[in-house]
């Protein structure tokens, strides 16, 4: 065997998270203040550079490696923040790496969005060879594959519009067309299938599977649809939390995959960390297994807290957030009612539903942890416990048709004054 | 199956980019001619005021720099050209560094697609909208010789050495606009100072004025603003006013100093553009 067209070793990638901003970005005012800051209260002088910026790491990606051979086609999967973009984003050159290194036998496109550099008042002639040189075509390459590109995406007649008065199908087809005429030896593809229509998905597909299968060139493709992985791919890489979890065939990776997503998120976990207090455990006991819990029947959801050095005034509540990103319940418990944290250590808690009677959907927890009396927020945690209430029994399907309430009310009729 | 040479081999590690840098510029430069073009074919498509604007703009301003400083204010000018084309041959170079610095300093925020989604070398996209500028440049250079023809005036053989000068002025506007465009990608706000120093050069700099009117111990302190030299010898070679060579060396160390800035500043926060876009 040849050596690998792709060799990635200890692969790392850093974010520094400032706290303070809200927008991510520091303004130059920010900069400025703190600057005259730090001139004015020179006694104090290291102290205050270090405490004026509350700085945390996060390992996007953490000492990932793998090799890929020529003509491979490689599905990276993982749940959203596992570090499959980022990784893209390396391997495109677009950020750069902190620790590790990358070694590239061969010419990289990436196409990370469909139609990058589209300019709206250009025409889609125009935008064809703006596109593909932002893609790495020069014009004699553009030129050659014009009508080629042109045909795949079947806007002939709207060639000499400007591209704001295309349809947003219009827009990905021309897109599309653009990209899959790219003739690199790697072709690295962000979720990009996830536009466009059915029969357009299957056309690029098809084409992208064409031009591996065909030339022998080498394809990484990100992609939450199980199926595209499965039908272009050879190889899987899962990746977990910015680590490689799986490196193998696409049948063993796409089967770890569901392992992985439905074991890990059923229930929430955390570990301690410092002197913070944290919610370090989020369990729910559905009627059945997988989180699923029939409509009417008793629900209970477990949480545990860890506070090494105890919270005097504990407030802790949960949210209910279903399908549509509605938050239809907000149950809250106060230490001023019953003593809930203020010993260190572990505490337990459950909170119990004895007929839950949230419409049939899925949905998820926000729990927040904080101190009633110093008004610290310990923790708000998101989207987790992901769980599905279904009816059973009740064939009324017009009447259970989701989006048609949020909750359903235990109640009694009375007709004609009879009970 | 196709075999590729090994040697387009590519490493990429921790502060590597640099090394491929220059070399990559060369290959890109297909990118810079498209871009520019599509910076040009937006600006003119757009708008029928686009292209009547770069014609506007400097004639208003130098016939109200006429009224204002020769009419009202008194000020003297003893060259060989009357006083408005004076103020036009001094509004040539000033507009298109202005253009540029504002143009090329928003260049990176508002290509943030790109620079999220597409490696390439950063540096053509601020230089490619300073080619946008230069096409301004060249109408309103069109409109001077029609001044020109309108005053009867004829420019002697230092006509010949404004490329020279063209291309200082060139070097100046892309040095600054580095610096520009790389801060207005680390701090969002200061893109509201842009303007204002924009604003503020203006009175600093002898557009509406010869800076023969300043006095001479404060000449060299006042060619440490590099648009000065810049001014000075367009109106050197176009109108065959004096040259006062002291200034106009402080003035080349200036764009050279700017322009070491804006590409070492530019460099070095580049890599981390696609990060803080």
């Amino acid at each position: 065997m040849s050596a690998p067209i792709i060799q990635v070793d200890d692969l790392s990638k850093r974010f520094i998270i400032d706290h303070e901003e809200e927008g991510g970005y520091s303004t130059f005012r920010d900069v400025i203040v703190n600057r005259a800051k730090k001139i004015f209260s020179f006694p104090a002088g290291k102290r205050a550079a270090h405490t004026g910026h509350n700085q945390e790491e996060f390992w996007a990606l953490k000492d990932i490696g793998f090799e890929i051979q020529q003509g491979d086609r490689v599905g990276i999967v993982g749940r959203n923040g596992a570090g499959k973009s980022t990784l893209l984003k390396i391997l495109s050159r677009i950020t750069e790496p902190t620790t590790g290194m990358i070694r590239l036998r061969g010419k990289v496109a990436s196409l990370l969005e469909v139609g990058t550099g589209f300019h709206p008042e250009l025409t889609g002639r125009e935008n064809i060879f703006l596109n593909g040189a932002i893609l790495g075509m020069n014009r004699v390459e553009i030129k050659k594959k014009f009508d080629e590109i042109v045909e795949f995406s079947g806007i002939e007649r709207f060639l000499d519009t400007p591209v704001k008065r295309y349809s947003s199908g219009m827009h990905v087809r021309l897109a599309f067309a653009v990209a899959a005429h790219l003739e690199p030896e790697i072709l690295i593809v962000d979720e990009v299938l996830a536009v466009g229509d059915m029969e357009f998905q299957k056309k690029c597909l098809g084409k992208m599977e064409d031009i591996s299968s065909r030339d022998g060139r080498t394809v990484l493709f990100v992609s939450h649809n199980l199926q595209a992985i499965s039908t272009l791919t050879n190889k899987v890489i899962l990746l977990n939390a910015g680590k490689k979890a799986f490196d193998g065939n696409t049948e063993d990776g796409i089967q770890k995959y569901l392992e992985h997503i439905s074991s890990r998120d059923l229930v929430f976990t955390q570990d301690p960390s410092g002197k913070k207090p944290l919610v370090t455990k989020v369990e729910l006991k559905t009627t059945d297994i997988n989180n699923v819990q029939v409509f009417g029947e008793p629900f209970r959801i477990d949480f545990e807290v860890n506070a090494p050095e105890g919270i005097p005034s504990a407030v802790f509540s949960f949210q209910i957030v279903n399908g549509s990103q509605v938050k239809v319940q907000h149950v809250l418990i106060k230490d001023t009612e019953t003593p809930l944290c203020r010993e260190p250590g572990k505490h337990r808690f459950s909170c119990y539903f004895p007929k839950l009677r949230l419409f049939p959907d899925k949905y998820t927890l926000i729990i927040h942890l904080s101190d009633h009396i110093s008004r610290a927020k310990y923790e708000t945690i998101e989207g987790v416990c992901p769980f599905e209430v279904q009816i059973r029994g009740e064939v009324r399907e017009y009447y259970w048709k989701t989006n048609e309430a949020v909750y359903v009310d235990e109640t009694e009729w009375i007709i004609n004054g009879q009970a | 199956m196709i075999r590729y040479p090994e040697a387009q081999e590519l490493l990429i590690a921790p502060g590597r980019s640099e090394k491929n840098y220059w070399k990559d510029l060369l290959r890109y430069r297909e990118l810079f001619y498209i871009l520019s073009w599509r910076d040009i074919k937006v600006r003119y498509k757009q708008t029928v005021i686009g292209a009547a604007w770069s014609v506007i703009r400097p004639v208003l301003t130098t016939l109200i720099f006429t009224i204002l400083f020769s009419r009202v204010a008194g000020l003297q000018y003893h060259g060989r050209a009357k006083y408005p084309l004076m103020v036009f041959v001094g509004m040539l170079p000033w507009q298109f560094f202005s253009n540029a610095l504002s143009d090329g300093g928003n260049a990176l925020v508002g290509n943030a697609n790109l620079i999220s989604k597409v490696y390439f070398p950063r540096i053509i996209i601020p230089a490619s909208s300073i080619i946008t500028s230069l096409v301004d440049f060249a109408i309103s250079f069109v409109l001077m010789i029609i001044m020109m023809i309108f005053y009867r005036f004829v420019p002697d053989i230092k006509i010949l050495l404004l490329p020279l000068f063209i291309v200082i002025v060139i070097l100046l506007a892309f040095g600054t606009s580095l610096y520009i465009a790389s801060l207005n990608v680390k701090y969002r706000d200061f893109r509201f100072i842009v303007p204002f120093i924009v604003q503020f050069g203006l009175y600093v700099t002898p557009v509406g004025i010869s800076s023969e009117l300043i006095p001479q111990k404060w000449r060299l302190l006042y060619s440490l603003n590099p648009m000065v030299g810049v001014i000075d010898g367009f109106r050197w070679c176009i109108l065959g006013d004096p040259m006062y060579w002291p200034g106009f060396f402080a003035s080349i160390t200036g764009i050279l100093f700017f322009l070491w800035l804006g590409i070492w500043y530019f460099r070095k926060t580049e890599r981390s553009f696609a990060d803080n876009i």
